[in-house]
């Protein structure tokens, strides 16, 4: 699959983070830099099509730890294939950064925060490395809540750096801020909503640009419950990614699939996106601890290796799980009357599921790139037996 | 009399609008012909020098003018359109091996004002038919990208910033000393690259005047990738941020190995395409072989599919090679440049794109 026909939502791994990774933090702090590396690799394993790097943190030389795990990336090809997402508010960090990727990077973030001449300053900056740039929705007057400020900030930021500096607009992406909902405050109830409508009118009034954020800000609310996280990361990008949203900062390895949200918790999880009850998250609330530790009980939940052969295999597909792939493989071949039709019957039926889900919107790219490795996989398998017995009775 | 550079600029832009252009071949193959010895190479100027400077080929626009000049004529006589300087090597960092890194500006200076007076030359006698002097800027000898330890993959022998104040006073030296344009080649690593671009856009910021740019990269081998391990895709990605006057490959393969990745960039690529393949691989002795009328009939095959805007020879190539290509071009029509899609693209060793 070719990333350019199918990219329509980019997946930026947000785990090479010590702002956002309390693992991760500490490898670093305790210059556990090779451990560091493979956090990266996991990441891309997983499906991460972009790495976002982040080394803002007080206790450590943040220009020194950038520059290290850059040049360590660099020397690790199945990391440095993808694209890096420079992070930091700190400049000198940022162009600390830059100076060490042959690739054309994403820099995170620049934003009128501090007024046009550091915005000028900073963009002229990074056309001149050669980088691609997220704008925060951020003024002087603070941080856009609303819609309306949202698109009033990106619309003055995407004139400015495409007027008065000729940035091209295709290397702007903007962040319209995600916030955290169901926090109990009211005012905060609206904001997947303002975001969701800011997305649409950024991407339909300022030509070429992209719209990307933070995806996991929108449940810190229930932070430690990671089931009901997944779930409304999952709805957020759901209807996100319809308003025009196309790059997110995510965990590659923990997205819920859409169609797999329990009824009774997706129709919770949506009231509270969509601000559609005044009650909404006291709602959501008392269902959460049902789902609480539901993450760690899946993991061992395995009701559905109870199904027939042909159900496993598919589910292992659209879940992206390698573990009894090998097994499966192997039962549903020795049912086959060929080892092609293994291939033919219940592994392209699996892949259709993960076709219908992703061409719905219902599975993100990511998991669809993850699980045609498991495809490839359960295939691989597959055809050496097919091999093997095309070669032991040729007359097949 | 000799035309002002903003005349030069405007008729580079028409001739490589109206046809296929020809880059000059390789300088060192020719300066080797001339067998000069480590005296030769001093000069009076550097005849007490503490360091060896035979086989410093940069030096010699300061000790051996002459023969620069002779090997420059003999390229446009055989129907180059454009002069490389002899300033492979003249950045600090790469004369450092010789001691003459203080040499370094004055060494791209008079390089350039060696192929100016040529090209000048030239030009008042095919007025035509007129003649440009490309500044050229080496990869150097250190890479930014890599690591020069394998126990320490953090390493690095070199920097963004020292490469780029480097660059920096090369790219001054080749301005001041006429070049019309600007010349980064020999790509192998794309960090190295980008502080190249940099500095040109540094310097570009301190005259006010903007040079055309030309970019070269170089597979290394049938993997398809620059030595440190782009595709030619998302090397182009990282470098088209400066909106060069041509994109292409010159070295390290022939023009039969070079062609796929030249078809590549073809395609993607939405300016002008310039290529210069080695005369073939090297031999056993590391000497290169193909004859003249061979590489002709390879490049010429390139404009007949349309793959080229501009032409020339790297290692191993000859003024009868250059000869032979400028024929096998002569009268094609250059490459139509592609309209390219806007949409984000960006790389790490391999190109990524998303649309709007």
């Amino acid at each position: 699959m070719s990333k350019d026909a199918s990219a329509t939502f980019v997946n930026i791994g947000e785990r090479t983070n010590v702002t956002g990774s309390a693992k991760f933090k500490k490898l670093i702090l305790n210059d556990d830099y090779e451990a560091a590396l493979d956090v990266a690799r996991q990441q891309v394993e997983s499906g991460a099509q972009i790495i976002d790097i982040n080394m803002d943190e007080a206790m450590l030389d943040s220009e020194a730890a950038m520059t290290r795990f850059m040049n360590l990336i660099a020397s690790e090809p199945d990391i440095s294939r993808v694209p890096i997402m420079i992070d930091s508010s700190k400049w000198t960090v940022i162009e600390a950064g830059l100076k060490c990727v042959q690739g054309k990077s994403i820099v995170n973030s620049i934003s009128l925060k501090e007024g046009e001449e550091p915005f000028f300053e900073q963009a002229r900056k990074l056309k001149r490395y050669g980088a691609a740039v997220v704008v925060m929705a951020f003024d002087q007057d603070g941080q856009a809540d609303t819609a309306d400020r949202k698109v009033e900030i990106c619309t003055r930021s995407y004139k400015l750096l495409t007027e008065k500096i000729g940035f091209p607009p295709e290397d702007i992406i903007f962040d319209p801020n995600i916030f955290a909902v169901a926090t109990g405050i009211e005012e905060h109830n609206g904001y997947a909503l303002d975001f969701i409508e800011a997305t649409r009118r950024i991407k339909e009034t300022l030509p070429h640009c992209h719209v990307s954020g933070g995806v996991s800000n929108i449940s810190f609310s229930f932070r430690g419950n990671e089931p009901i996280r997944e779930a409304m990361h999952s709805v957020f990008l759901y209807y996100a990614i319809q308003a025009g949203m196309d790059m997110g900062i995510v965990n590659a390895g923990q997205l819920a699939v859409y169609a797999d949200i329990p009824e009774n918790l997706k129709e919770r999880v949506e009231d509270v996106i969509l601000n559609r009850r005044d009650d909404a998250t006291d709602r959501l609330l008392e269902i959460a601890d049902e789902y609480r530790g539901a993450g760690k009980k899946r993991v061992v939940d395995l009701a559905w290796r109870e199904k027939t052969v042909q159900e496993r295999l598919s589910h292992a597909l659209v879940n992206g799980i390698t573990d009894f792939i090998d097994e499966d493989t192997e039962e549903a071949r020795l049912q086959a009357e060929r080892p092609l039709h293994v291939i033919e019957g219940p592994l392209m039926d699996g892949m259709n599921v993960v076709g219908d889900l992703f061409g719905s919107g219902k599975m993100f790219l990511p998991q669809v790139v993850k699980s045609g490795s498991r495809y490839e996989e359960s295939g691989r398998a597959s055809d050496s037996f097919y091999r093997r017995r095309e070669s032991e009775e040729p007359q097949c | 009399m000799t035309s002002s550079r903003q005349d030069r600029r405007a008729q580079l832009a028409a001739a490589i609008q109206s046809r296929i252009l020809v880059l000059d071949g390789a300088m060192g193959t020719m300066i080797q012909s001339y067998d000069l010895d480590e005296a030769a190479f001093r000069g009076d100027r550097f005849k007490d020098w503490t360091h060896d400077l035979r086989g410093n080929n940069d030096l010699l626009c300061l000790t051996q003018p002459e023969i620069l000049s002779e090997i420059h004529r003999a390229y446009l006589d055989a129907g180059a359109d454009i002069l490389e300087t002899n300033t492979f090597s003249s950045t600090s960092i790469a004369q450092a091996d010789y001691g003459l890194q203080d040499y370094a500006r004055e060494l791209n200076l008079e390089s350039a004002r060696s192929a100016r007076k040529v090209c000048d030359d030239v030009t008042a006698l095919t007025p035509d038919k007129p003649r440009f002097v490309a500044g050229t800027l080496g990869p150097t000898n250190r890479t930014a990208s890599i690591s020069p330890d394998v126990n320490d993959p953090a390493k690095r022998n070199t920097s963004f910033d020292e490469l780029r104040t480097a660059y920096f006073e090369a790219v001054e030296g080749l301005v001041e000393g006429g070049a019309d344009l600007l010349m980064v080649e020999t790509i192998f690593d794309t960090l190295n690259a980008k502080a190249a671009l940099f500095a040109i856009e540094d310097v570009f910021e301190k005259t006010g005047d903007r040079l055309p740019v030309m970019i070269s990269g170089t597979i290394t081998d049938a993997s398809g990738r620059t030595l440190s391990g782009q595709t030619a895709e998302a090397f182009w990605n990282s470098v088209r941020h400066v909106a060069p006057f041509t994109i292409g490959l010159n070295c390290a393969l022939g023009a039969e190995q070079l062609r796929p990745y030249v078809s590549e960039i073809s395609r993607i690529a939405d300016t002008n395409l310039c290529t210069y393949p080695n005369a073939g691989l090297p031999n056993e002795f590391g000497e290169y072989d193909q004859s003249p009328e061979e590489m002709g009939a390879l490049i010429g095959s390139w404009a007949d599919d349309g793959l080229v805007n501009a032409v020339g020879g790297c290692c191993g190539t000859t003024p009868d090679h250059i000869r032979a290509i400028a024929d096998a071009v002569d009268g094609k029509a250059p490459r139509v440049i592609p309209t390219v899609e806007r949409k984000l693209r960006l790389s790490g060793l391999e190109p990524f794109a998303l649309a709007s």
